[in-house]
């Protein structure tokens, strides 16, 4: 094995670490503590702000609450501690594999996310992707989708007519958003011209975000040279737009998130596909869930607002500091990437406690009368104004 | 009457686009945790709110001075001016108690007593708080105005018998109650 190959594997294996296990599964700790904290400061509660260093059970005079910050640990301490109970009506083989079926895609997809630049070492650049492939999008939706199976499976597995209906209800949802949601990002793709998602953020980093198209590769909107493509984005922006609200509406309906959580939907369906789990199993399709948010921000992220990218031509000068042979400039915009993700983790917490859910029919009607024509006629008009451009 | 033909509203664009009625409600939702962030949630001072939104931490902020006069906490037995001891032991709350919470061991008042005249007392009286329900019933039955549910309500104990309140325990949880009839004064 040459030199090449042994760093490509090492690194490999530590990126796999370090961006699932280091850094993803903490923000979905702290995003289930988000949620109860946002949405209580939305309905003007306090959320939880006691669990901290229990100081007391070891003889001390007071807890640290630290606000709560220790909630998710004791969350899933729970989740570890609590009886597993298995009712004796459930298909028991597929009741088992469930759970992992809804978690597993979700932290697959994780793999093409394109978390940073790229970083100097040994002078090997090393990317701060998992795989860098070449079908970047068609990856995460072929994954994503898969965890439809999970949540199908255990409502059926469950012998339960909540649960079942839950199950039926998520497949109904994935068939009538996946479509809106692969033909959206056609646009997207039609004018970064690829898929590989580590290039089309350094094509962003370069020509503008896709949403925020304030510089290019000749400078920034207050220069002349910037006009030099004649407004070109800015016309472009029409259909990108279009493109990034039905996107993220089907990412909203794909990730089971409100408005769109019909699957679960505890007024009508008790809890939906997992109200038979308990315990840890209840835990993976809690973490499924969760994922499948941070997943999907991340792909929004890295299509329309630029990915790890600072934006406004300061990213060659980010990429181009260096240590010696060492350049960190990749974890800066690591860092960029994740408080990017963060935000609109926010933003999604935020809207499930806005916005009511959506009757099953509207649902259905939004994707299959709406958003399927919307996003197909949007395609048109990119390739309209692509080809008046050229 | 007249007959007034109301017009259904009909929906206009931006109702059947949802997006502006979204916007509309993250900018309401935005208000309220921008409010509740600052300290100012409208009713926040009402509830006596710890300063995070309206609710009110439990154990570190309390409205017991909100408590109604008739509020319905521990039921305890009370002494009136004269520091006499109003019960009479005639037990009509044990048997009215629906969850059987109370148990009295009556007892007779010795002849040398100023008040012999009222005869019994209670020797023993215990309310079993893990059973009572604070329905009030006891108060409302006792004919010497000598049983009443008083203000507390956060009985605590570590086992079933710290939460039997004996008959020194009413009595200090009651404490001295005025304006009562004291019908065995001498009469004038
Ligand atoms: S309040 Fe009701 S339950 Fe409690 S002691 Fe009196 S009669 Fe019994
Ligand atoms: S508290 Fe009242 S009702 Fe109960 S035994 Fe005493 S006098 Fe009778």
């Amino acid at each position: 094995m040459d030199h090449a190959t042994l760093i490509f594997l090492i690194s490999t294996a530590v990126k796999i670490i370090v961006f699932t296990f280091v850094l993803t599964l903490p923000i979905i700790a702290y995003s289930t503590y988000a949620e109860r904290r946002v949405s209580s400061i939305i309905q003007d509660r306090v959320g939880p702000n006691r669990v901290g260093i229990p100081l007391t059970l070891f003889g001390g005079k007071k807890d640290i609450p630290f606000c709560g910050l220790l909630q998710p640990l004791a969350d899933g301490l729970k989740g570890l501690l609590k009886e597993d109970l298995v009712p004796g009506h459930v298909r028991k083989f597929f009741f088992w594999i469930a759970p992992a079926l809804a978690a597993a895609p979700a932290f697959l997809a994780l793999c093409v996310i394109p978390f940073g630049s790229s970083i100097s070492l040994f002078g090997e650049d090393i990317k701060l992707v998992i795989a860098d492939i070449d079908a970047g999008p068609l990856f995460v939706f072929a994954i994503a989708s898969l965890s439809v199976y999970g949540i199908t499976i255990a409502g059926w597995a469950s012998n339960n007519k909540y649960s079942f209906l839950g199950g039926v209800r998520s497949c109904a949802q994935m068939i009538s958003y996946e479509i809106a949601l692969g033909l959206s990002v056609i646009p997207v793709l039609m004018v970064f011209g690829q898929l590989n998602l580590s290039d089309i953020v350094q094509a962003q980093a370069d020509g503008g975000w896709t949403l925020l198209p304030l510089w290019n590769e000749h400078g920034s909107v207050l220069d002349a040279a910037y006009w030099a493509n004649s407004g070109e984005q800015w016309l472009l922006l029409i259909p990108l737009t279009i493109s990034f609200v039905i996107f993220t509406t089907s990412i909203f309906a794909e990730t089971n998130r409100m408005p769109f959580d019909l699957p679960e939907c505890e007024t009508e369906l008790v809890g939906g596909y997992h109200t038979e789990y308990s315990s840890m199993k209840f835990a993976l399709f809690f973490l499924g869930e969760y994922a499948a948010m941070i997943v999907g921000s991340a792909v929004i992220v890295t299509l329309f607002l630029g990915g790890w990218s600072a934006g406004f031509g300061l990213d060659s000068a980010i990429s181009n500091i260096a240590w010696g042979s060492f350049k960190p400039g990749g974890l800066i915009h690591l860092a960029i990437f994740l408080a990017k993700v963060i935000a609109f983790v926010i933003f999604f917490i935020w809207v499930r406690w806005t916005v009511p859910r959506f009757r099953y029919d509207q649902l259905m009607k939004l994707g299959w009368v709406v958003f399927f024509e919307l996003a197909l006629v949007n395609i048109f008009i990119t390739a309209g104004i692509i080809m008046l451009l050229n | 009457m007249a007959i007034i033909k109301i017009k259904r509203p009909q929906l206009t664009l931006a109702d059947k686009l949802y997006l502006p009625a979204v916007i509309k409600g993250l900018w309401i939702t935005l208000g309220h945790a921008i409010r509740s962030m600052r300290g100012k949630t409208h009713g926040a001072a009402q509830f006596n709110s710890s300063g995070l939104g309206v609710t009110m931490q439990y154990p570190e902020t309390k409205w017991d001075d909100q408590l109604p006069d008739y509020y319905r906490g521990v039921p305890a037995l009370v002494t009136d001016e004269q520091e006499r001891e109003r019960c009479v032991s005639c037990q009509l709350c044990e048997f009215i108690c629906p969850p059987k919470a109370i148990t009295i061991i009556p007892d007779e008042i010795e002849s040398d007593d100023p008040w012999a005249k009222v005869e019994k007392r209670p020797k023993e009286f215990e309310i079993d708080m893990t059973r009572c329900i604070y329905c009030g019933m006891c108060e409302e039955v006792c004919p010497e105005q000598a049983i009443y549910l008083r203000q507390d309500y956060a009985m605590t104990g570590l086992s079933r018998a710290e939460m039997v309140n004996d008959k020194e325990r009413l009595y200090e949880i009651g404490g001295v109650r005025t304006g009562l009839v004291n019908k065995w004064n001498e009469l004038k």
